[in-house]
């Protein structure tokens, strides 16, 4: 009995030993993200599996509401207060490295060429002189929603696949009342929303051109494509009658109401429609161009190592970065908050290729290009000027296309500490 | 203390009357003309809220003067000042005039007028909003389809959308203008009335000869409380066109809103300050204006 006590008092004074001499080997890194419940329970999920495999390191999480988090981040990691990882739009990137805020992922741990395979093609445009600063977890795109018990009332027996069905179909879905007014439209139009993304990626370059030069620096849209575009944009209001951009004050109002055939938007649109009653819906990949050009634009937040974490706390940083850019870490991110693996490897099994909701976001991923925004408020405001011009004061499509072209490429950048980078002029 | 043992009686009244004042003084200083002088010197400098400050000169300023988008924006400013305080004033002014006769319910009838100055502009503004829609939605365009005529694009319209956008602003401030004003009527000494009634006079003329030029200070109120309210003009704006603030086109878009989008979308913290600073003179000069036409001789 006494011999069993001193055993027991033993072993508690050895685990103790262990507790402290794994204390002293502790290290704490920080992880900063903006606030949003559904990336928060993921980020938990992946912070609980990661201390599981590596119980000497502990990562704290902080949140910021979206509005003010570019702020505090460009604040504190010069004051040396910020996180160790911290999350990113990929758009605010060159900032980040010009300001010296994020340094390059290691060349051993993120091989840039097998980086390049691995990730969905639009990835590289988080590399700098051959070298990774940045990688998501996951991606986002865009699909053609459509109302499926409108498609069925009007006979129509599947999405459309190119942009001439898609003006077909819109007709068969557009509904008029007796004095001509517009009281359901065959697809939702609308420069505020999603459109600016498919005008710029998908349609200029369906209509065979380039929207943007030179790295995103110079604005090419003012030439034969561009005007193709948007002609093709504006007939679908002022020749076909099957949207109206002002219709019912949004895009996904409309179709959350059921008073739309199809709507265009991004994968992150799914949450707010499953939980529409009512609504029987499904998701298509967005319609090819006239020489069956597919085309698609992603955005997506990335994840970097910040220029505070150094020693100890960067060695756990490079290991955690690894662990949330897996294939593992992809798949829970697709369950727990609905955005889209950024491997083919995970992206692309037979499960989530085909599944009937996310699997054309994640199809589209293939041919999808991010535009580098200098100011996105700005640029999109430039692309709803546009089409207002064009609506309201009826001016011709070629002189409103070469004023936004100019102004696009006049947008002021947003700045960040000091560095200002202007846009080169063409 | 024998500093204060020494002074007189009148110079202890004057210490602690400044004591008692230095809490408003301080307050003052602090919150209010600290933070002027500090946009105003920002205004002759560049920054973006996070770095440095560097000094610019008039360089925002003459920025200012050559972008197009100010002057429509500066038009704008005063359309709604133009078009906005003259109609409130009159209607207010008839509502109260009348409501100021009116003995059955009066209470409920005031409270009634009163309610839309109560309630938050941004509620009323998203209302506002949903009844100017195109058909199905709206409330306005569904009437006019009922009856045949066909839709007016109330906010999609460079023409319309500054009226539509007025007109909800008109609205909740008459509820504030209608009381000052009923106060204004009760503070005319009933005896000039009855003078009027022994000589038999018509009610035009107790109307123009004895009611308005004794409002003269209600009216003198009231059109410089509401012209600066129509110059700062900015929830409504701002929440009956959030796709596309201020527009379409910068059609309804007014100075605070042009500031608002320059300080927190642009981080152009020296430019926002420079149109601030315009934005101060245009309200001063016009308040002086204001205040001198209308002072009694």
């Amino acid at each position: 009995m006494m011999k069993s006590m001193r055993m027991t008092a033993l072993a508690g004074l050895a685990s103790s030993a262990v507790l402290c001499a794994g204390a002293a080997n502790a290290v704490e890194i920080e992880y900063w993200q903006y606030f949003y419940d559904a990336r928060v329970d993921a980020m938990e999920q992946l912070i609980e599996n990661f201390e599981e495999a590596n119980p000497d390191i502990t990562v704290k999480m902080t949140t910021f509401p979206y509005a003010d988090y570019r702020t505090k981040v460009a604040a504190a990691i010069p004051a040396g207060e910020g996180p160790d990882v911290v999350q990113l739009f990929y758009g605010w990137l060159n900032d980040y490295i010009e300001a010296g805020l994020i340094q390059p992922l290691p060349e051993e741990a993120f091989p840039a060429d097998q980086i390049d395979e691995a990730f969905f093609p639009m990835v590289q445009a988080m590399k700098r002189d051959g070298q990774y600063y940045a990688l998501p977890t996951a991606v986002r795109s865009l699909a053609l929603f459509y109302n499926e018990r409108l498609f069925e009332e009007a006979g129509i027996d599947g999405p459309p696949e190119t942009l001439d069905e898609l003006v077909e179909d819109a007709k068969k879905l557009t509904k008029k009342d007796g004095a001509g007014n517009i009281t359901q439209v065959g697809l939702t139009t609308g420069m505020t929303a999603q459109d600016h993304h498919w005008f710029r990626e998908v349609l200029i370059r369906q209509f065979g051109g380039e929207p943007y030069l030179d790295d995103y620096r110079t604005v090419n849209y003012n030439n034969e494509a561009g005007l193709k575009a948007l002609e093709f944009y504006t007939d679908l209001e002022k020749t076909h009658e099957v949207t109206s951009s002002s219709f019912m004050d949004e895009p996904q109002a409309a179709f959350k109401a059921g008073r739309a055939g199809m709507h265009i938007d991004g994968s992150f649109r799914v949450g707010s429609l499953a939980d529409m009653r009512g609504l029987k819906w499904g998701v298509a990949e967005l319609p090819v161009g006239p020489d069956g050009t597919a085309s698609n634009y992603s955005s997506y937040w990335v994840n970097a190592i910040t220029s505070k974490a150094e020693g100890e706390e960067y060695d756990a940083a490079v290991k955690f970065m690894e662990y949330i850019t897996s294939d593992e870490a992809m798949q829970i991110w697709l369950e727990v908050v609905g955005e889209l693996p950024a491997k083919p490897s995970v992206g692309l099994t037979e499960e989530n290729a085909n599944d009937p909701v996310y699997g054309p976001f994640i199809r589209g991923l293939e041919n999808a290009h991010t535009t580098i925004f200098a100011n996105e408020s700005a640029q999109r405001q430039v692309l709803m000027d546009m089409v207002a011009r064009t609506d309201i004061q009826g001016m011709p499509l070629e002189e409103s296309l070469a004023i936004a072209a100019e102004e696009e490429q006049k947008a002021p950048p947003l700045p960040l500490r000091r560095s200002s980078h202007p846009r080169p002029s063409p | 203390m024998p500093f204060y043992r020494n002074l007189s009686i009148r110079q202890k009244q004057i210490a602690w009357a400044w004591a008692f004042l230095a809490v408003p003084v301080l307050f003052y200083v602090i919150i209010r003309f600290y933070p002027t002088g500090n946009a105003i010197m920002i205004s002759f400098q560049n920054w973006n809220l996070l770095g440095d400050r560097t000094w610019a000169g008039l360089e925002n300023y003459q920025k200012l003067v050559a972008d197009p988008v100010f002057w429509k924006v500066f038009k704008n400013t005063f359309l709604y000042l133009i078009i906005g305080t003259p109609i409130s004033l009159v209607l207010s002014f008839i509502i109260a005039y009348q409501l100021d006769k009116v003995r059955f319910m009066h209470g409920t009838l005031r409270m009634l007028y009163f309610l839309p100055f109560m309630t938050s502009a941004v509620a009323m503004a998203w209302v506002w909003r949903w009844f100017y829609q195109p058909v199905p939605t709206g409330l306005f365009n569904n009437l006019l389809a009922q009856v045949g005529i066909s839709q007016i694009e109330f906010l999609n319209s460079t023409s319309y959308a500054l009226p539509s956008v007025l007109a909800p602003a008109v609205w909740a401030g008459l509820g504030f203008q209608i009381i000052i004003f009923m106060a204004g009527l009760r503070a005319i000494p009933v005896s000039y009335y009855e003078a009027a009634r022994i000589d038999g006079v018509g009610w035009w003329t107790v109307l123009t000869q004895i009611t308005i030029p004794l409002l003269r200070p209600t009216i003198v109120f009231i059109v410089v409380f509401s012209s600066i309210g129509f110059l700062r003009i900015f929830d409504h704006v701002y929440n009956m066109t959030t796709n596309n603030p201020g527009g379409p086109l910068n059609s309804t878009k007014p100075l605070v809103l042009m500031i608002y989008g320059t300080a927190f979308d642009d981080f152009d913290m020296g430019y926002a300050a420079a149109q601030t600073v315009v934005l101060f003179l245009i309200l001063l000069i016009v308040s002086l204006i204001q205040l001198r036409l209308l002072r009694s001789e």
